[in-house]
Order: structure tokens, then C-alpha cells, then sequence
């Protein structure tokens, strides 16, 4: 089974907090423990906010708005894509990648697994 | 000591002490094969090792819903279980010439939490799971004897998983297990990694017990179902945990890439009602573009080990190149097989097999025709050595039929259809020899 591990922040409190040494450190290194144990796909940091572009369907017509986003302050800042064998697995790992940061981190992790046919 | 713990989880769904319980379950089932290889590598039986790790999980199902799940879930069941085997040691006088070295062990795992982030003990449990890979590939095992040891002890897969995978009553593979831990034991197979001479030979052992449950997944010998995805997926877990311990290796990666790029096919390999489809008749928008990616990275990675320690290219690297040619083609008629019929007299010539020879046959069929196909075929045939094999039937039996010959070819692929025993691969080839039949009827020959 694959699962997208969605990790979503708020744009503020990451920069405040920031990505420090030891944090990146153990963040390398949990990574490289997921992909030794056959479990990381794949995984990827996300370009902030501001710089997104969003382009919204309704009745048919497309309208394309370019970033900075008040009305929302938490987005998606990264994701890892794992091979599990089951959710509660998914929801380890995903639990041990949360551990890492202290407690001036704000952030949240969506674990939804990919449709896949059987 | 009072273990630092993950700040409290709350759960709205699950209450903290259910959420702690299932968070060990995962925990212990995730460690637990570099649990098991640790305390097999400490106490020099795999069967102890197993009850230590045991009582490490019992430990953790008791205390975790009470103090908290801590930071470091594996260097917390590692640490327990260490107490353990040091517990059992004292009790145990067999065991007590092991103390001594424990005592030495204990002198670089005292960090207790943060025991895992101490490198030289990370190496450590990389070493001995990568000991227990040799272990349970060790060629005095049969190739069944190794592949259930090897998914159990390597990819801790419960008896009842790998029974139901490869469709066979759960106490046949506990036997299986039993008698492969005993014959380990009789034949006093020291649990080591080879070195010198004696590595070649094992790797091969290892890689192809990890090919062998790629293949039984990727084409299910037996059964109703044509892909057993549960078994692609472990093997492709097992080829990356092997790259990670044996980084430099060449054909570790060469299998690696192979079982990628081969996996990438799955999706289209089985139409709507989980018939086979051919490769050629494949969807290949349905192709998994992130495992082909992966692929390409392992088989540069393995080009350019080879390159570098001067070895000619291994033979699961010249699949995985094959495989690699098969992936690039966007649709099938782009398919360079020139290439990989130019790969497979190479892999022939470097590593002689009938099997070999025949998926030659179908590539130079591609490039020169069916005739020149069915010559080579035919010589494989003669030889005997694949008369049993339902492959060989059914290439024949598209190569008579491409060349008009449908009443032969209706017979060879009945012949194939008679020898496989999987239902949907029976289904496809008694479909093609009606086809056959029906035409060699309606058209003069």
C-alpha cells in the first residue's frame, strides 16, 4: 500500500521557528532510516505560499490568482510518499517524523493512503 | 529515568492508551526484523532472539499506554529487550560465556533513548541484519526453506502472511521455518556475513531468493489471481533494504532495478476482469512513471558501480537494462528491439540459459520476423529442457500463428494452457488456441 504523508504548517510559525542544524540533522536522518527500511518513495519540501499560483473551476469558467493567500495561513510545506504495509504503520512513521520538532512547532501531518487498484 | 515521550498524542478517535497500544504494534512490527537480528547476533539463537523480542513487545504494550510513547520507539524496544538477554544470560548458564561480550555491547548502547542515533550502534544493527539476510539465504536451505526464512526473519512477515501469499496452509510454512532454523543450527551455519571468495556466491543466493518472491507475485505460479501484489511489494521492500546495507555492490542495485521497472507494469498487466494483458497490448499510461523513475536511478547506479570496480555488467542489471528498453517506449511499436535482442544475446552468451534463449527468440522475432523466431525456438525445444515449461508453448504458438500455421499453433497453445496451473494464464492461452482452431478451420493452410 502506498500512503501520501502530507505535512501541513503554518506559513508564520515555520519561518519563526526556522529549520535549525539539529532539526535538519534529524530530519536527514530519519529519512534515510525510511528509505534503508524499503518505506520512502519518495519525498519533497515545498516552495512557500506566496510564490503559489492557484487556479479555480466553477461554472465552467477558470480563474488563475497568484499568491500571497491571506485568507489561509496553514498549506501544505512538504510530503513523503511510503510504501507501508498497513495505515498504522503509515501513521508511525509519520508520528516519528512529527517527534523531531519542539515544542514551538505548530504543524499537522494528513496520512491518505493512494488508490490503487487491486 | 523517566523517558521523554511524544509530548502527549491526543486522539479524538482513539483514547491515549489505545492510541499508545496501537502506536507499539506498529512499532514492533516495524522494528522487528533489526530487534530479531540484534539479539540474534547477542545471544546466538534465532528462536531466544524471537521471545526476547517478544517480551520486549509485551513490555511495551504494558507501559506505553501508561508513560507515554517514547521519542525513540525502536531504541526503546531494542534497550528492553537488551535487559532482557541480559536477564536470560544470568538465568541461563549456556548462555553465560555471551555475558562478557554484552558487557562490551552495553559499554556503546548506554545512551538508552537516544541509543539509535549513536552511529556506531546504527552500523552495528545494519551488520547484523544484513547477517541475517546471508543466514536465511544460506545455500545449505532449500530455495522454499529460504524464501519463507527470509520473509519472516528479514521482512517480518507472520507465518499466516506468508502462507495466505503463497496459498498454502499456515502450518506448512511454520514447518518450514522450524525445519530451516534446525538445519541452520545442525549444519552450524555461523551467523556472518561472507567475505573474500565465498561473498560472490552467497549474494547470488540472496538475490535470487528475493527475485524468486518477486516472481512468484509478479506471475503467480498458481491460483485465481494472476498478480499477487502483497509479494511484489515485498520484494521490492526487501531489494531497497539490501541496497541500503550493501550500498556498493553492483547487482544489488541491478536487482533493484530490475524489480522497479518490472513492478512499474503491474497496473497494466491485469485488464478489468483481472485478465492478462499482454505487453504489448498494454496501457502503458498506466505504467507507474515513479517506480520506472526509480528504476533508471538504481540501473545508473549500478552501470556506474560496475563501471567504476571494472566488473561486466551482472545479469540482473542486463535485465533491468531490458526492462529499462521496455520502459522507454512510449507506445509498443516504438519499442527499440534491436537493443534488447543486442541485450539478450549478451545476457545469453554471459549467462547461458534456456530461458534466456526463448525471450532471445521473441526479440529477434520482433526485429527479423517470426521465421527467424521460430528457428531459435525450435532449437530450444529440441534440447528438451523446457518441454515442461508453458512459456515455451505458448511463444511457439504466437510464432506459428504469425507465420499462418494456425493448427500447429492452436496445439501449442493448448499444450501450454495443460501446463500452467493458473487460471487466468489457462483462460488466456485456451482463448488464443480456440482462436487458432477456429481460423485454421475457416482458412486453408
Amino acid at each position: 500500500m502506498r500512503f501520501l504523508l502530507l505535512v501541513r504548517m503554518d506559513a508564520d510559525n515555520a519561518v519563526e521557528a526556522g529549520l535549525d542544524e539539529r532539526l535538519a540533522g534529524e530530519m536527514g536522518k530519519l529519512l534515510e532510516d525510511m528509505t534503508k527500511a524499503g518505506v520512502l518513495l519518495d519525498t519533497g519540501g515545498l516552495r512557500p505560499m506566496d510564490e503559489a499560483t492557484r487556479i479555480q473551476l466553477a461554472n465552467g469558467r477558470q480563474v488563475v490568482t497568484d499568491g500571497p493567500f491571506t485568507e489561509s495561513k496553514e498549506a501544505i510545506g512538504g510530503y513523503c510518499l511510503i510504501q507501508a504495509r498497513a495505515k498504522d504503520e503509515a501513521v508511525e512513521w509519520a508520528s516519528r517524523f512529527l517527534a523531531l520538532h519542539g515544542p514551538e512547532w505548530e504543524m499537522s501531518m494528513e496520512i491518505r493512503q493512494v488508490d490503487e487498484p487491486t | 529515568m523517566n523517558p521523554p515521550e511524544r509530548g502527549g498524542r491526543i486522539s479524538r478517535g482513539l483514547s491515549p492508551a489505545d492510541q499508545a497500544r496501537k502506536a507499539a504494534e506498529a512499532a514492533f512490527r516495524i522494528e522487528w526484523p533489526r530487534l530479531v537480528a540484534r539479539l540474534t547476533r547477542i545471544i546466538g539463537d534465532i528462536d531466544a532472539a524471537e521471545d526476547l523480542a517478544q517480551d520486549a513487545m509485551v513490555a511495551a504494550v504494558e507501559q506505553w499506554p501508561r508513560d507515554g510513547v517514547p521519542v525513540n520507539p525502536g531504541g526503546w524496544l531494542m534497550v528492553t529487550a537488551r535487559h532482557r538477554a541480559v536477564d536470560r544470560l544470568r538465568r541461563d548458564a549456556t548462555f553465560a560465556r555471551k555475558l562478557s561480550e554484552l558487557g562490551r555491547e552495553a559499554a556503546i548502547g548506554d545512551g538508552g533513548e537516544t541509543l539509535l542515533a549513536d552511529l556506531d550502534l546504527d552500523h552495528a544493527i545494519e551488520d547484523d541484519l544484513l547477517r541475517m539476510i546471508f543466514t536465511a539465504c544460506h545455500p545449505v536451505l532449500s530455495a522454499p526453506a529460504r524464501v519463507a526464512l527470509t520473509l519472516r526473519m528479514v521482512g517480518g512477515l507472520t507465518t499466516e502472511e506468508i502462507a495466505r501469499a503463497y496459498l498454502v496452509p499456515e502450518s506448512t510454512v511454520a514447518q518450514r521455518i522450524v525445519r530451516a532454523k534446525r538445519a541452520l543450527a545442525a549444519k552450524r551455519v555461523p551467523f556472518e556475513v561472507p567475505s573474500g571468495p565465498d561473498l560472490a556466491a552467497r549474494l547470488d543466493s540472496a538475490l535470487e531468493v528475493i527475485y524468486l518472491i518477486f516472481n512468484e507475485g509478479y506471475e503467480a505460479s498458481a491460483g485465481d489471481e494472476w498478480v499477487r501484489a502483497e509479494l511484489v511489494e515485498e520484494a521490492l521492500r526487501l531489494a531497497r533494504i539490501l541496497t541500503g546495507l550493501m550500498p556498493l555492490e553492483p547487482e544489488v542495485h541491478g536487482l533493484a532495478a530490475l524489480l522497479e521497472l518490472q513492478a512499474s507494469r503491474v497496473r497494466a498487466r491485469s485488464g478489468p476482469s483481472k485478465a492478462l494483458v499482454l505487453l504489448a497490448d498494454q496501457n502503458r499510461s498506466r505504467w507507474d512513471r515513479l517506480l520506472i523513475r526509480r528504476g533508471f536511478a538504481a540501473l545508473g547506479r549500478a552501470q556506474a558501480l560496475s563501471h567504476e570496480s571494472r566488473q561486466a555488467p551482472g545479469r540482473y542489471a542486463l535485465q533491468a537494462a531490458i526492462a529499462a528498453a521496455h520502459a522507454m517506449a512510449f507506445t509498443h511499436e516504438e519499442t527499440d528491439w534491436r537493443r534488447i535482442a543486442g541485450l539478450y544475446a549478451v545476457l545469453v552468451r554471459r549467462f547461458p540459459s534456456p530461458i534466456v534463449e526463448l525471450n532471445r527468440a521473441v526479440a529477434v522475432a520482433m526485429v527479423e520476423g517470426p521465421g527467424p523466431g521460430l528457428d531459435l525456438v525450435d532449437a530450444v525445444a529440441t534440447t528438451g529442457a523446457l518441454n515442461s515449461y508453458h512459456l515455451l508453448h505458448a511463444v511457439r504458438g504466437d510464432m506459428l500463428a504469425r507465420l499462418g500455421r494456425h493448427q500447429e499453433a492452436g496445439a501449442s497453445f493448448t499444450r501450454a494452457a495443460e501446463l500452467t496451473s493458473n487460471t487466468v494464464e489457462q483462460l488466456f492461452l485456451r482463448d488464443r488456441a480456440s482462436a487458432c482452431i477456429r481460423y485454421s478451420h475457416s482458412a486453408p493452410q
